[in-house]
């Protein structure tokens, strides 16, 4: 899986029938690159399902085959698609715990994926992490991060070691609508704002932070409190992946090209609980998630759009569909195959000193038990 | 040999490895124009430009959250915190973020960043500005934690923990950066987690560090004099990795142990040590082990019963007395 939709394969671009995909961004994609963001939509959801199936269900030996939250990416698959797939070389990605979507469209492996989430050995970060906690460096994907909001300075760092270095590049620092209302968040606008550094912060907003809408939790509009910090914002809708990236490729060329941060709301919905443990009936209705999910499904609605700009057929979405969910079955089918880390792998990956004995400086006791 | 002030042996390290790593920075705030505000930086911004030496805003949070970020893209941040006292409010980023990241990527990502600033109370400046995070930082395995004492070890330690692939926080202290002290022209690093004998002695055995040690010395000077009692000062210099095997061979040599911090001693660095102690040389001791502590109550302002609280010479030659009886 390349994390960018191969521009080695020559064919001419198809002209897509909504105004999104007229932007310059979307009209240069080949019709092989925007199967692939299609499947890439489709992967995340099947792998979702997948994972959900497996946190109800029980492993042979009676147990459970992942343990603690599972939170799932389900309705929100546009946003990380649309903004991965505009990912060079040194663009950066970081999120919060909702984090399996990024993951899959940086293109990591699926069956790591699951395997972190049955907690085993051969998972991304060798059962080490879960699912709250992804990360590949060498896919410039940086987290994964459990604290709401704690990640953004990070995304910060990373602008700031980009334009540090001096490369042309950006981070996008990935939040919910819960997340804005933290102080480590204010601090970060203003850093990047004050010392121009080429980070993106993108507020997923699907409606509510846990059981708390949007309403009930936030004062004003969440992108333009950009305004205050005298940084540019942008509001665009999750479900159109076309637009999602229209939106974002203007933001990130300055980013990349003038070292200028900004702040783009995404309007998006979760359709299932908050974490897989929420029974998600006390704070909206079952007709909310439908009525979004008739009309304005990401994948429903991108698959609409190529199948009236005849780069898809509905068996060819089927075929795509069925291997989704053929590699989702691999994946966890991997996953419950691997072995678990050793009692002895707990207190490895701690420190880099610990792991490099041979090139250890210091001295002393690193452990204490 | 040069006479450098403790402050001005943080200085030269930083402006050393300044020098030598194009990828070393250092932030915080009022560090560069203002030349920091114990003066630590100064000169650091006419001698490296704004890029090497930045102010930040007064963001804790934000500024060493963006530290850690940067490091994991393998800047190496040295990040000033005006005192080690607003950790408080950079919490998350500094023992959920620097200190778990390595883990929690499987051993894929590293965190060389280095905070550092002074930990201390004895300058009035109340309980808000006068903590000792030591024992905290220290208890989150994934850091390291160094506590110098000396403009020697203050050099040596800062050039080894800049270059450390592992985030390290480094507690300095603003009662000693006017303390002078011999340090070495030529260049020299000192590892971490090597502790130090500063006065070898036979009757006792004093495990400290940071102010403290200076403190024991006088209290060592004072009861070889006036009781004739010879005492051993143990530096651990740094609290994480710790050198135990000092410890424990000093402690084989007199027998007995004080153990002397300048910290609340619940859950104390003193709590590791003695439980420690008595784990591997239970026989080789001839007495309880003793422990001196700040008094266990928020710094108090009133400057007279500010030195009666911490740790200072007379208390500590009372509480060895008590243990030689
Ligand atoms: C500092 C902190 N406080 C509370 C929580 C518990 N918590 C986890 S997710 C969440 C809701 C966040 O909602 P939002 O930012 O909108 O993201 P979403 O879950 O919708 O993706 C809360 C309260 C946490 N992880 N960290
Ligand atoms: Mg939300």
């Amino acid at each position: 899986m390349s994390k960018k939709p191969s521009a080695t394969i020559e064919q001419k671009p198809t002209a897509s029938n909504t105004s999104h995909g007229q932007a310059p961004v979307n009209a240069a994609l080949t019709p092989a690159q925007k199967i692939e963001l299609f499947s890439q939509m489709v992967r995340i959801r099947r792998f979702e399902e997948r994972s959900h199936r497996a946190y109800t269900g029980k492993n042979a030996a009676g147990g459970a085959n992942i343990g603690g939250f599972l939170h799932l990416y389900n309705g929100q698959e546009a946003i990380a698609v649309g903004c991965c797939s505009l990912m060079g070389k040194h663009d950066h990605v970081i999120t919060a715990y909702r984090d399996h979507g990024h993951a899959i469209a940086v293109g990591m492996d699926t069956k790591a994926l699951m395997a972190e989430l049955y907690g085993k050995v051969t998972g991304c970060s060798k059962g080490k992490g879960g699912s709250m906690h992804f990360f590949s460096p060498e896919r410039n994907y940086w987290g994964g991060h459990g604290i709401v909001g704690g990640q953004i300075p990070l995304g910060v760092g990373l602008a700031y070691g980009v334009k540090y270095k001096g490369h042309k590049g950006s981070a996008m620092a990935f939040m919910g609508d819960g997340a804005v209302n933290q102080g480590a968040v204010h601090e970060a606008y203003n850093l990047a704002a004050l010392w121009n550094l080429p980070c993106i912060f993108v507020i997923e907003n699907n409606g509510y932070s846990m059981g708390t809408s949007q309403a009930r939790s936030s004062a004003g509009e969440l992108a333009k409190r950009a305004e205050g910090y005298g940084m540019a914002w942008g509001v665009c809708e999750g479900h159109d992946v076309y637009e999602v990236r229209a939106t974002m490729d203007k933001f990130l060329q300055i980013a990349r090209e003038e070292c200028k941060p900004a702040v783009v709301e995404i309007r998006t919905y979760r359709y299932r609980g908050h974490s897989v443990a929420d029974p998600d009936n006390t704070y909206r209705t079952k007709t909310e998630i439908e009525d979004y999910r008739r009309t304005k499904d990401p994948i429903q609605v991108f698959q609409t759009a190529l199948i009236a700009e005849g780069v898809l057929t509905t068996e060819s979405a089927e075929k795509i569909d069925e291997a989704a969910r053929a590699e989702a079955e691999a994946a966890a089918d991997f996953a419950d195959a691997s072995p678990y880390p050793t009692p002895e792998d707990i207190q490895k990956d701690v420190y880099w000193e610990s792991d490099n004995p041979d090139q250890r400086t210091s001295q002393g006791r690193l452990f204490f038990n | 040999m040069s006479q450098l002030t403790y402050r001005e042996a943080v200085r030269h390290a930083l402006a050393e490895e300044l020098t030598r790593d194009p990828n070393v920075v250092v932030m915080g705030e009022e560090v560069g124009q203002f030349q920091g505000a114990y003066k630590v930086t100064q000169g650091l911004l006419e001698k490296f430009g704004p890029k090497r030496v930045a102010d930040t805003p007064i963001s804790e949070a934000g500024f060493i959250g963006m530290g850690i970020g940067a490091s994991m893209l393998g800047v190496r941040p040295v990040m000033e915190l005006m005192f080690w006292s607003f950790y408080s409010v950079a919490f998350d980023q500094i023992l959920n973020n620097a200190a778990n990241v390595r883990y929690m990527s499987g051993g894929q990502i590293n965190c060389p960043i280095v905070i550092r600033g002074p930990a201390n109370g004895g300058t009035n400046v109340g309980a808000t500005h006068s903590h000792t995070p030591e024992n905290i930082l220290a208890a989150h395995p994934g850091v390291k934690v160094v506590v110098p004492s000396t403009p020697y070890d203050a050099k040596g330690l800062l050039k080894s923990a800049i270059r450390d692939n592992d985030p390290v926080f480094f507690l300095e202290n603003t009662v000693l950066y006017g303390e002078k002290g011999e340090v070495p022209d030529e260049e020299y690093l000192i590892p971490l987690g090597k502790a130090d004998v500063k006065r070898e002695g036979k009757d006792l055995t004093i495990v400290t560090y940071g102010r403290p040690v200076i403190q024991s010395l006088i209290a060592a000077e004072l009861l070889a004099k006036e009781h004739d009692i010879s005492v051993e000062v143990v530096d651990l210099r740094t609290i994480r990795p710790l050198d135990i095997d000092t410890v424990l061979a000093s402690v084989r040599k007199t027998h007995r142990v004080l153990v002397v911090e300048e910290q609340k001693p619940f859950c104390g660095v003193g709590a590791q040590l003695t439980y420690m102690i008595q784990a591997e040389a239970f026989d080789d001791l001839d007495a309880p082990i003793g422990r001196l502590c700040t008094i266990d109550a928020p710094a108090i302002y009133s400057p007279p019963v500010e030195a009666e609280q911490l740790p200072n010479p007379q208390r500590i030659l009372k509480a060895a007395l008590a243990l030689l009886d």
